[in-house]
């Protein structure tokens, strides 16, 4: 399995930035850098990084497992994550995600038809004093208000 | 024109870690040289490895991660004439619910942080340090390597920093979902590959951390105040702050308030002054019901227990915590079933499994709650809740079982009132 | 002597050696902490939170499995709070648990049970769904049932730590964790079951013995493993004159817990379809069964009327038939032709060895030794006890280990140093790890049948170069290989060995549990006799089969390969077949040889007059294993082939395709010097 070659080329590095001996600590940006390319974490992707860090497959497993951010099945090409958690909640959050659920006609870590978007209910991502706040991959966005989402979310959908 | 925050800063603020945010390009090192940037890192190496430890512990630094240890005692922990490698780690995993701090520390003053890191350095004799920073925050791990590229093509990071014959490598290392990993050894095995379940202790990490190395973990606010403190001398910050809790901190304001966000402000500062002078009060003139003091896992405070000031001594008097600075404001209209059944839906998604109480306590919690706000509550689950999480509390293998019980056991204590509001209006449904 | 610090637990003043865990230095003065997760020998979890007890001048309750002791601590462990504290981690526990008690198959013996019984509330104050995930078969012997399992990791330690396999490992997080396998939805591993004994509560179940019985209906009999030489000792679960299951949960014998998965798996033989129930005499092209008198008869006269004999015995029967048997042979049918199936080269070392006392390591040696070298043998495969042991050694003493082998094995993990050779080149590997060997204070040095003849006397004088005290293991296959050679099943005074006999023109081939014409053919013989379990490739030719009971059908004793004599116990019996030690004797008594009564407990009096090493105290025996003393002496050697059978953890010889569970298991095969782990 072979990845782009600036992500191999971040993995070439980041397996010299560990101790000698001490590759399996690449596991787990490995897996999610990884995640980003192929959309999900495959047995195959599981079976490279184990080969790529030094470790047992099972080892790879364990951690994919773990964390939260990591997925065996392919998400939206948008993944919507909208915050409930308390600074959220007390700021429209929760209303927030229902109305992202109504809009893309999904409900909680599902995905539209199309494949395009995905939803999440997620825990504090650390935007509380500017909530509420929805992250769209990487993409934080601020004081988000149904219309904004609406706009974030058409917008999206017109890009494509 | 200063360019535009996340939010407006305040008159009111101390700003000394945050005092470059404001400039334009205020994330690159030439931005951070031309303010006064490594300076401080400079001034250490001129001065022995005691004189730099002395100065922190004069300025009374304490972890700003949540538990609040005195930084230069943390500091003198690392045996650093050990013949092992030292590490550095810098917790960016800012996941506590309320907190939002080390997000603007990373991303409008990298510099900083990394200046931060190599005065550590200089006192632990490391010469490796990893930033481990949560994967939602991508975009600040992207800011954070282009701040460490550009410091290495500088020479402040790498082969004999600044001409100084000090080397010292640094990485960004991302994280992948899980506030247990903002347990420090929960992070150290995360930073290992491993799933982010706590080690036991001891051994401390300050003896056998990442690798079984002598590490050094600090928070990234911790590190970020380490350059002022060198630069204007620990007596300076500490006498910002008040006994025993030097200098400013980031305090998260969020929840009902006119103007939320993060403001600098020294320990100490008047919790109510926060709230409304700096915050720009409760909007629609309603009345104060509740502060979450430093995050979710603190004991919560009633609208009576605010008139009190923001450091250590003051919350601990009154049975909570200073916690990380995420201060969380709700008002009379907050309906606090819902507001605990949201903090243990939380803590019940995020707990690692490992030990009984906590997996099982979480999760028994938080079905309590769902069927208490779902209208199928009893009156016997009042006490029960207050019960299951006393049976958590001190039990647990880590602290986040302490963090699920603490909040749980002061709502159910403090608004028990919310619970019985909830009682009646099922009978009268019935 | 090691430091000892003063400590009170319940107002009662104890002693203890400084670091040791309050858990463990309150059990050794009979107080009980309870536990899930701390289990001797493994790593330590403090996940349980069953053993938290009350130190005094500390604010929390303390972690009893991780808290070493100290001097003038003063610890309470029934106080109000500690109470307390158990009732409510109990409770929290049970809360996702299904109860299902009465169609578990754990209960009974379960450790849940018993917590709860002892320490937990009569009542839950839980009224919330439970979290159900369906169960889960991973291989023919391992089921998960999820919801019953607390997450003590005892199952991934052993697995990782006691059987070096890494096999499990855990999946999720939070209250959905659970434990999951190395291969997706499946295992692949040693298929050992080590994870099931050791699960406290019915999340793992053997595919054996789930849904079987209740505990409490079995009587449980505690005799040793046919399979290999290492002489576990398995204890078995019978109901109703049917072996259900085979564990050594009570860590009696030399293998504490420890079994592979012949030792608690492959007692199934026993009822094999195929089992021979009646004796079979040839007519014609076939075989017609006859009565037990028709055959001794016939036995006997073709006995009496022959001029000249091949006797071959086993190397999984007792001593007591090898003893018998020798003695039959050389005092009742007067021939010196005599052997049996030799896998390792006893004589050699025994001779290389004389006159020299305390040069043959025990099993025990190999957990104590500071260095064990391993030559020409995949000790995982063919000896997991002993891999065991080695392994142990490393995990708790840090011993050293070095393996000369053709291939990689699983020592090669903890080993200081690994040679790889061609078979016949280990003496040569062996040499090149000199120096490093030679800076040990003390050395076991365990070999395979790729070291006979001259390479063990070269062993030996290369072990007495180094300066430092040496001990020996010749590994040799099946239970009673040693015990065969101890018995004087060889062709010692010039008679012909076993190959010989094969191709030799003799007047009856007199074979007793012994299938050589598995992989050899030959010569017809006037009459050839076969006492075994199964129609071999052997009996098949033979002109009179009768039908043997197996090991857990009989009593005596079995030497193991490392000089362990230990007990049998009758388990169950098989229709129509008679032990070997009965079809002897009564043949004897048929032709009227006078050669003393063939009870076991009195041919192994004989055992112990007369056969050297032997005179082990009875008493002892009753116990558990006794040592014996090593032949001192000169030691002939022996005419013949010596070959090991290369059995893996998945075969035991004929006796492999009979048993249904090795068969289902060997989805891996197990390969020798292919190790991976």
């Amino acid at each position: 399995m072979t990845f782009s070659p600036q992500l191999e080329e971040r993995f070439a590095k980041m397996l010299t930035h560990y101790p000698p001996g001490k590759t399996r600590s690449a596991v787990v940006p490995m897996l999610i850098y990884a995640q980003d390319e192929t959309g999900a974490i495959t047995p195959e992707l599981i079976e490279e990084v184990a080969k790529r860090c030094g470790v047992e497959p099972l080892q790879v497993d364990e951690v994919v497992g773990y964390y939260s951010m990591l997925h065996r099945k392919p998400q939206g090409k948008y993944h919507v994550q909208v915050c409930t958690n308390i600074s959220c909640l007390l700021t429209g959050g929760e209303e927030l995600y229902e109305h992202a659920k109504k809009k893309l006609g999904i409900g909680h870590k599902e995905t539209t038809p199309d494949g395009l978007f995905s939803l999440e209910e997620v825990e504090c991502m650390g935007a509380c004093s500017w909530a509420p706040a929805v992250e769209i991959n990487y993409d934080f966005h601020h004081f988000v208000t149904t219309e904004q989402l609406d706009k974030l979310i058409d917008d999206l959908r017109k890009a494509h | 024109m200063a360019k535009k925050l996340f939010n407006e800063p305040s008159p009111l603020e101390t700003r000394i870690l945050s005092k470059r945010f404001e400039l334009d390009g205020s994330e690159t090192l030439e931005v951070y040289l031309a303010n006064g940037g490594f300076a401080a890192f400079k001034k250490a190496k001129e001065m022995t490895r005691e004189q730099v430890l002395e100065e922190v512990k004069t300025s009374a630094l304490r972890g700003r991660g949540g538990a609040g240890f005195p930084t230069g005692l943390k500091w003198s922990f690392v045996p650093h004439t050990s013949p092992k490698p030292k590490v550095i780690v810098v917790n960016a995993d800012e996941s506590e619910p309320g907190t939002c701090k080390d997000r603007l520390l990373m991303e409008y003053d990298p510099h900083q942080l990394i200046e931060g890191i190599l005065i550590a350095s200089l006192v632990v004799d490391a010469h490796v340090g990893y930033i481990y920073i949560r994967g939602e925050y991508r975009y600040l791990i992207d800011k954070m390597d282009r701040a460490i590229a550009e410091a290495y093509a500088k020479g402040y990071l790498g082969k004999n920093i600044a001409g100084t014959g000090w080397d010292f490598d640094l990485y960004t290392h991302s994280g992948a979902g899980a506030y247990e990993c903002g347990e420090e050894t929960a992070l150290l095995d995360s930073l290992e590959g491993k799933r982010g379940v706590p080690r036991m202790k001891p051994p401390f990490p300050a003896v056998a951390g990442a690798w079984a190395l002598p590490t050094l973990l600090n928070n990234v606010e911790t590190y970020s105040a380490v350059p002022a403190i060198i630069r204007d001398g620990g007596k300076a910050f500490a006498d910002l702050g008040v006994p025993k809790a030097g200098g400013t901190r980031l305090v998260c304001i969020s929840g009902h308030v006119n103007k939320p966000g993060v403001y600098e402000l020294p320990l100490g500062y008047p919790m109510m002054k926060a709230i409304n002078e700096i915050a720009g009060g409760i909007p629609g003139g309603k009345k104060l019901k509740a502060v979450v003091p430093g995050g979710s896992s603190c004991p919560i405070l009633k609208a009576d227990e605010c008139d009190i000031n923001m450091d250590y001594d003051s919350l601990a008097k009154i049975g909570s915590m200073l916690g990380s600075g995420g201060m969380v404001v709700l008002d009379e209209t907050t309906d606090m079933v819902k507001f605990a059944l949201r903090i243990m839906r939380f803590y019940a998604h995020e707990s690692c499994g490992w030990c009984i109480p906590c997996r099982e306590g979480t999760t028994w919690l938080k079905k309590i709650l769902e069927r208490f706000n779902a209208g199928h509550g009893r009156h016997e689950d009042i006490a029960l809740l207050g019960e299951v999480s006393k049976n958590m509390l001190g039990r647990t293998f880590c602290a986040l079982g302490d963090a699920a019980a603490m909040p749980t056991i002061s709502i159910v204590e403090k608004f028990a009132e919310d619970f019985e509001k909830r009682l009646a209006r099922q009978l009268v449904a019935v | 002597m090691a430091e000892m610090v003063k400590l009170t637990i319940n107002g009662r003043e104890i002693a203890a050696e400084k670091g040791t865990l309050l858990i463990e230095a309150a059990r050794q003065n009979g107080i009980e902490i309870p536990s899930f997760c701390y289990y001797e020998g493994l790593t330590l979890q403090a996940a349980c939170r069953m053993c938290l007890v009350e130190v005094e001048k500390t604010p929390k309750l303390q972690v009893g499995c991780t808290l070493p002791v100290a001097e003038g601590m003063v610890v309470h462990t029934e106080s109000d709070v500690v109470k307390q504290s158990r009732k409510g981690m109990l409770e929290l526990l049970l809360t996702n648990h299904p109860l299902d008690c009465p169609v578990c198959d754990k209960g009974g013996e379960c450790e849940l049970q018993d917590m709860v019984f002892r320490y937990g509330a009569g009542e839950s104050r839980f009224m919330e769904r439970k979290v159900h995930t369906p169960e889960k078969q991973w291989s023919p012997v391992v089921f998960y049932d999820a919801p019953r399992c607390i997450l003590c990791y005892r199952c991934v330690r052993v697995c990782d730590e006691g059987m070096g396999v890494k096999a499990l490992g855990i999946g999720n997080r939070g209250v959905i964790a659970e434990i999951v396998p190395n291969e997706k939805d499946h295992l692949n591993c040693d298929e050992c079951g080590a994870c099931i004994d050791i699960c406290p509560v019915g999340a793992l179940t053997s595919g054996t013995y789930r849904y079987q019985t209740r505990p409490w209906e079995m009587e449980h009999v505690g005799t040793i493993c046919t399979h290999c030489a290492d002489g576990c000792r398995t204890t078995l679960g019978v109901r109703n004159g049917k072996i259900i299951r085979g564990n050594n949960r009570d860590r009696s014998g030399i293998n504490g817990e420890f079994l592979c998965v012949k030792g608690r798996y492959a007692f199934d033989f026993v009822e094999h379809a195929e089992r021979l129930q009646s004796p079979m005499l040839r007519s014609g092209g076939a075989f017609e069964p006859i009565s037990w008198t028709q055959a001794l008869e016939i036995a006997a006269q073709k006995f009496s009327a022959a001029k000249s004999f091949g006797v071959i015995g086993s190397n999984h029967t007792t001593n007591e038939e090898n003893y018998f048997l020798a003695k039959m042979a050389r005092q009742g049918l007067k021939t010196e032709n005599i052997d049996h199936h030799r896998t390792g080269d006893l004589a050699a070392l025994f001779d290389a060895l004389s006159g020299r006392n305390g040069a043959l390591a025990t099993a025990a040696d190999l957990y104590n030794a500071k260095a064990i070298l391993v030559a020409g043998a995949d000790l995982s495969q063919q000896h997991p006890f002993l891999a065991y042991q080695a392994r142990a050694n490393f995990r708790h003493h840090a011993a050293h280990l070095y393996t000369v082998t053709a291939g990689p094995v699983r020592e090669d993990h903890q080993a200081v140093a690994s040679v790889r050779v061609e078979k016949g080149g280990e003496i040569a590997g062996v040499e090149s790890l000199r120096d490093k060997l030679k800076a040990e204070s003390e050395l076991v040095i365990v070999f395979g049948d790729a070291v006979q003849g001259d390479a063990v006397r070269k062993l030996v004088a290369f072990g007495d170069s180094l300066g430092i005290p040496v001990k020996y293991v010749c590994l040799v296959d099946y239970s009673n290989s040693r015990g065969a050679f101890d018995m004087g099943l060889t062709p010692k005074n010039g008679g012909m060995p076993l190959d010989q006999m094969l191709g030799a023109d003799l007047d009856v081939l007199w074979l007793v549990g012994a299938n050589p014409l598995k992989n050899a053919s030959m010569t017809p013989k006037k009459f050839v006799v076969v006492q075994d379990l199964f129609m071999t490739e052997t009996a098949k030719q033979a002109d009179l089969v009768l039908p043997a009971a197996s090991a857990y059908e009989k009593s005596g004793t079995v030497t193991s390969g490392t000089g362990e004599v230990q007990k049998l116990k009758r388990a169950v019996k098989v229709m129509g077949t008679k032990t070997d030690l009965e079809i002897m004797g009564l043949i004897a008594k048929e032709m009227k040889l006078d050669l003393g009564i063939w009870l076991p407990e009195k041919v192994f009096d004989e055992i112990r007059s007369n056969v050297h090493g032997y005179n082990v105290s009875k008493a002892l025996l009753d116990l558990g294993p006794a040592a014996t003393a090593p032949l001192n002496g000169r030691v002939p050697q022996l005419p013949g082939v010596i070959r090991s059978s290369n059995d893996t953890l998945f075969t035991s010889g004929s006796l492999t395709k009979y048993s249904k569970m090795l068969n289902e298991v060997m989805e891996s095969p197990g390969t020798l010097y292919g190790a991976t782990k």
